[in-house]
């Protein structure tokens, strides 16, 4: 076709202006990264040394931390999300429109106030140290915030209803006869659903865990809110570096690190569980 | 029996998600400072926010920022999607490849990357550079809805008015703009919610003075927990639910149109 002038005149703008305001910062970040430089745009030489100054006990010990509680957070949406995910498609047509929309509400709800949320319960004088105490149950206040339960429960309340829905989704799609012909060739319970029903949602399950995790692993939010120092993760070191700290370098070696990470985890689930259901599915 | 137990599952689910929320509703109009107990109905806090000078200046900038990013990212995200779906041209999964990356990547990531960008060009930080960072997470979004609406767009009608001898803006005025307008609108109510709804991105890129609610909550909440919190929250909610309800109503008065 002929038609480069129509092509730049629509897709020029938009992606000019990605280039400008979203590959050419990436590029600033990934130079600072590896350079001896202090700041952005600064010359310097190639250095390895901001992510040697990862390999330290004390960053080490909050990438760790990252890591985990990202999993744990999927982990337990996808152990929350699926059964709901189940129990909506099995309702009847009209509810399940209902039960998603009450589901996918919270999800709209800016983050800081879900977690504040939190801080109101959990803190040493809220709900459920008022219950506790109460009900005599706790006779002093527990310390439930700024400790990683605190996030974990924070990221799985945030991140839950990105489980839900695309689970929901390939359950939707199943094919109600493969089930009912499973059964009649005698699968029940456990055996059909691990026969007939995951092998056709894994789909869903695999972009679900792919947004919770990569969601949950660059969380600053919660962690900021709900873990305080003790439940510091990825996101909260880099805004520490680049806003406290200073030390941009470092900052910019923590975000190439990230963003390293997310798309191993994309390349992770999508190959590896993927394959692994496919087989189990023959 | 089975089927009682998926219920009460679900139910628990819904109290997961919703109790914390409520707890902070209520507390909003509770008349005590210290938000223990239940000491009667109250709008003081409500009135304590709404006459803070700080308060008044983040609506400002969040309702400029919102209307300025979504207007911007509107016009480029559309003509982006109408380029993409409508021509075929080398490169065009490349594009595609950014526009989910953009979607993908955190956002704490995105945040520090905008900063050092203005540091680096010296541009001063402020309600501009607020704007630019919002329309560059905006694209993405509004491209793919409006691209949604093109998936199914019947190509034969823009051959047949090329046919008919209208030229290229007369067809993109007269057929492409008419078919995809839910679209826009759809793309632009989401780069809205977006907007209004972010903090990270705002927080790196505003500078002082620029400050939107998002950002605005998350100084109030570094400073503990205050009634007049609960109240921003609970308008914060108020109007979550209240754009939600209207989504869902356009939604459904379109499908009605359609069918």
């Amino acid at each position: 076709m002929k038609d480069w002038r129509a092509v730049a005149a629509t897709v020029g703008p938009a992606t000019g202006y990605l280039a400008v305001f979203l590959l050419l910062p990436f590029i600033i970040v990934l130079l600072l990264a590896f350079s001896s430089a202090e700041g952005p745009g600064e010359a310097g030489e190639f250095t390895l040394r901001h992510f040697r100054e990862i390999v330290d006990p004390v960053y080490l010990t909050v990438l760790w931390r990252s890591l985990r509680l990202a999993l744990l957070t999927t982990v337990l949406c996808l152990v929350i999300g699926y059964p709901a995910a189940w129990a909506i498609s099995n309702l009847e047509k009209s509810r399940q429109v209902l039960a998603l929309i009450i589901l996918v509400i919270p999800s709209w709800i800016n983050l800081l106030i879900k977690n504040y949320a939190w801080i109101v319960i959990l803190r040493r004088e809220g709900v459920v140290n008022v219950i506790l105490q109460g009900t005599g149950l706790s006779s002093e206040p527990l310390n439930l915030l700024f400790t990683e339960g605190a996030v974990l429960v924070g990221l799985v309340h945030s991140y839950l209803a990105f489980m839900v829905l695309p689970i929901y989704a390939a359950l939707e799609r199943i094919d109600r006869r493969l089930v009912e012909a499973g059964r009649d060739l005698g699968a029940k319970g456990w055996r059909l659903f691990r026969t007939v029903i995951l092998p056709q949602s894994l789909g869903g399950v695999i972009v679900g865990c792919v947004f919770v995790f990569v969601l949950a692993l660059g969380s600053f939010v919660t962690p900021d809110l709900l873990g305080g120092a003790r439940g510091m993760m990825i996101g909260n070191l880099i805004q520490n570096q680049l806003l406290q700290v200073r030390n941009w370098p470092f900052g910019a070696a923590l975000s190439v690190t990230l963003v390293a990470a997310v798309l191993a985890a994309v390349v992770v689930f999508v190959r590896v569980v993927g394959r692994a259901g496919g087989e189990r599915a023959l | 029996m089975k089927r009682q137990w998926r219920l009460a599952g679900l139910v628990g689910v819904f109290l997961f998600a919703y109790l914390p929320i409520l707890v902070v509703v209520a507390y909003s109009f509770n008349d005590s400072r210290f938000a223990l107990t239940w000491n009667g109905f109250t709008l003081r806090w409500y009135r304590v926010l709404l006459q803070s000078p700080e308060f008044l200046a983040a609506l400002e900038n969040t309702a400029i920022v919102g209307l300025t990013s979504t207007l911007i990212a509107t016009v480029l995200g559309t003509l982006l999607a109408v380029g993409l779906y409508l021509y075929r041209f080398a490169g065009s999964s490349i594009v595609r490849a950014l526009l989910y990356v953009t979607v993908i990547l955190p956002d704490i990531v995105m945040a520090v990357g905008l900063l050092m960008f203005y540091v680096a060009v010296q541009f001063t930080l402020g309600r501009n550079s607020v704007i630019l960072a919002h329309v560059t997470f905006q694209i993405p979004f509004v491209a793919l809805v409006v691209g949604g609406r093109l998936q199914a767009f019947p190509r034969v009608l823009l051959e047949a008015a090329g046919d008919l001898g209208a030229g290229r803006i007369q067809r993109a005025r007269v057929i492409i703009l008419p078919l995809i307008l839910p679209g826009i609108i759809a793309g632009a109510a989401i780069a809205f919610t977006l907007s209004i709804d972010d903090f990270l991105i705002t927080y790196f890129t505003a500078g002082v003075g620029a400050s939107t609610i998002p950002v605005r909550i998350y100084s109030m909440l570094k400073r503990g927990v205050t009634p007049d919190v609960n109240a921003l929250a609970t308008l914060m909610l108020a109007t979550t639910f209240l754009l939600g309800w209207l989504g869902l109503k356009l939604s459904r008065v379109r499908e009605e149109k359609l069918a």
